[in-house]
């Protein structure tokens, strides 16, 4: 339950999250990779499971388990860091010449409040194009856990990504989303 | 009979590949009539891999595989608990029996006109088939089972099938490697069959030809350090083996063993081997990033020495691995990564890793993270492999580039015979002995009009070709 004093101080909640999400993509489509790191909590954990093909109503199979199996993401900031490293060095060689990305956030919902936690889910829709002709979609959408802090207003603590594919169609899936 | 190239005249197969030059045609990556022909030569002779027994560990589980451009349903009967494969195309008109990635199941229903096939792939039922309006009882069921494979292998848990009943058995077909791959799948104290496969597949696709990964790139060390400059530039501790070195240079007595390229022209497999020159096994060396993870694989290390106390391990790949089965399949000791054609310029990568049946938790949870940061497209290493992969396609498929050759000459004809492995050329660990081999293999292949034409069917052939 969103625990809110009254209709106001939701809206405002509400934009300062919304706030938060686009400056977020911003940041990766301008390539400020270290800023975007810094919005990530020391305990974030980002994770993306695979999807499987099911019948209606299995859909405690659809979603790898993120104890047991196989996912596509399943890490902590540190690794987020060397992957941010790795974009840097200029010799990562699907990210050479650089994508030009577009991380576009919609259907922003509140979905608790729990003291400094807010759980907040949205949808993404990542538009990459490379070199001349390259085209990758990435399609989904996600639930987040995010924690008020004094410097950058919030701090991303957890993400599960849903992604709209079964196999990954794209070759390299090199940005965050 | 020797296979023709409609596209480009009367040119043989033969004439594409020049050993004394040491170079293949592009024609050879890029033509789709080659494409075609290669799914009929080499994908419905081979033997192919299918997956795990892990994945379908009880009665009626299953799951879905390819064998080159086709599905197969991989199944445990319910009655005698055997594993089968059967193509995923329903016999009366070819629809796609099973849509599920994995399941469990009695029966197996097509969505099109409901002819039912039970798990031994029997056809038990169809729509209206006892109508008198319809089939009136007629319909033949013994005639009209789902296509099984002709010859399956469950070889220490893995699944190995092939759609040609002359070819040879599972081991032959291995050769010499048959050891090694069973050493692959063995847990890291040595037991036999002792990994579970973490589920699901992890596929996704890769707009090349097949065999730019699948055949001239899985045992390529001169690309390492061009391919992979970013992951040393960025320091990734998290990469398994990056403390490695330290260890060695501290180990006071390095363990005997020496490092090849190898190839087998007869067979196809190749790659990276390391020879080890005394019983037992080299002292464990330090490499996981995740706390508590070596002193697991140290002790299982030292129940492996004990183990083989009095015995010469068998030759496998360097860090316990990494060599590959014709067509396309690579092994390390801890997983499978394989190429499944879909097109003449498309391919999709499936992998399967594995981890001790006995480990705990917290080594489960560090291979598995291991595998999904370093694996495929989201991985530190291979995102790199996969973009050099992806432009070989377009860069060699036009009118003037196709016309030029490849060069495969890297220690040619500088390879030698070795009796610890019969039949395999041994050569300089960075030369392309495992790509030329896999190419006479290729063209044995495609030349041959059946098993019979083929080592080992045919004991006395020689498909050496440089």
């Amino acid at each position: 339950m969103v625990e809110t004093r009254n209709a106001l101080e939701e809206v405002v909640l509400k934009h300062e999250l919304e706030q938060f999400l686009y400056k977020e993509a911003r940041l990766l489509d301008e390539r400020r990779l270290e800023e975007w790191l810094d919005l990530l909590a020391e305990d974030l954990h980002y994770w993306m499971p695979m999807r499987r093909n099911i019948k209606f109503g299995d859909w405690d199979l659809e979603f790898t388990s993120m104890d047991e199996e196989i996912n596509w993401f399943d890490e902590g900031k540190d690794i987020l860091a060397g992957r941010i490293r790795q974009l840097k060095t200029g010799v990562h060689w699907p990210e050479e010449p650089v994508s030009r990305f577009e991380h576009i956030v919609s259907n922003v919902e509140l979905v608790s409040v729990e003291g400094d936690e807010i759980r907040v889910n949205s949808k993404f829709f990542c538009y990459q194009n490379r070199l001349q002709d390259e085209v990758n979609h990435f399609v989904g959408r996600r639930e987040d856990l995010l924690r008020r802090d004094p410097e950058t207003g919030f701090k991303l603590v957890f993400r599960k990504l849903i992604l709209a594919q079964n196999v990954m169609l794209p070759k390299v899936l090199n940005t965050f989303l | 009979m020797v296979a023709i190239i409609r596209a480009r005249g009367d040119r043989s197969i033969r004439d594409y590949i020049d050993p004394e030059r040491g170079t293949v045609s592009r024609e050879l990556y890029v033509n789709p009539d080659i494409f075609e022909q290669e799914m009929e030569q080499i994908f419905q002779r081979c033997w192919l891999f299918l997956g795990h027994e892990s994945q379908v560990p009880n009665p009626g589980d299953f799951v879905i595989s390819r064998m080159g451009t086709e599905e197969v349903i991989v199944v445990r009967d319910r009655k005698d608990h055997q594993i089968r494969a059967f193509l995923n195309s329903c016999r009366h008109r070819g629809m796609k029996v099973v849509r599920y990635d994995q399941g469990n199941s009695l029966i197996f229903t097509c969505p099109f006109h409901a002819w039912t096939y039970d798990t031994t792939g029997r056809l038990v039922g169809a729509g209206f088939q006892h109508s008198p309006e319809a089939y009136c009882g007629t319909l033949p069921k013994e005639e009209w089972g789902l296509a099984e494979v002709a010859q399956f292998k469950n070889f220490y848990g893995s699944l190995w099938a092939t759609w040609d009943p002359k070819a040879p058995s599972f081991e032959e077909y291995l050769g010499p490697f048959t050891e090694s791959l069973r050493h692959c799948l063995q847990a890291s104290d040595g037991t036999d069959a002792g990994l579970d496969m973490f589920t699901p597949f992890q596929r996704h696709r890769l707009p090349t030809n097949w065999k730019v990964p699948g055949f001239t790139s899985v045992t390529d060390l001169t690309h390492t350090a061009m391919t992979h400059r970013s992951a040393a530039a960025a320091k990734l501790q998290q990469d398994r083996g990056s403390k490695g070195g330290r260890d060695r240079a501290r180990a006071a007595a390095p363990f005997p063993m020496s490092k090849y390229a190898i190839g087998d022209h007869n067979l196809g497999h190749g790659g990276m081997c390391t020879l080890y020159h005394q019983p037992g096994v080299p002292e464990y060396e330090e490499e996981w990033y995740e706390a508590g993870v070596d002193d697991y694989f140290r002790e299982a290390t030292e129940r492996k020495s004990k183990l083989l106390a009095d015995k010469i391990m068998a030759p496998h790949g360097w860090g316990g691995g990494h060599f590959a089965i014709f067509p396309s399949v690579m092994v390390d000791s801890w997983r499978l990564r394989w190429w499944q054609p879909h097109s003449v310029g498309v391919v999709e990568r499936w992998t399967l890793s594995g981890v001790d049946k006995t480990a705990p938790k917290h080594v489960r949870d560090a291979v598995r993270h291991y595998s999904e940061r370093f694996n495929g497209p989201v991985g530190f290493f291979e995102s790199d492999d996969m973009e050099n992969w992806n432009y070989v396609f377009p860069a060699s498929q036009g009118a003037r580039a196709r016309k030029l050759d490849y060069f495969f000459a890297n220690g040619i004809r500088l390879g030698k015979y070795n009796d610890r492995l019969p039949g395999v050329v041994f050569n300089g660990s960075y030369t392309e002995e495992a790509q030329r081999a896999r190419f006479s293999r290729w063209l044995a292949f495609m030349e041959a009009t059946s098993w019979d034409d083929l080592y080992p069917v045919n004991k006395t052939a020689d498909h050496r070709i440089w």
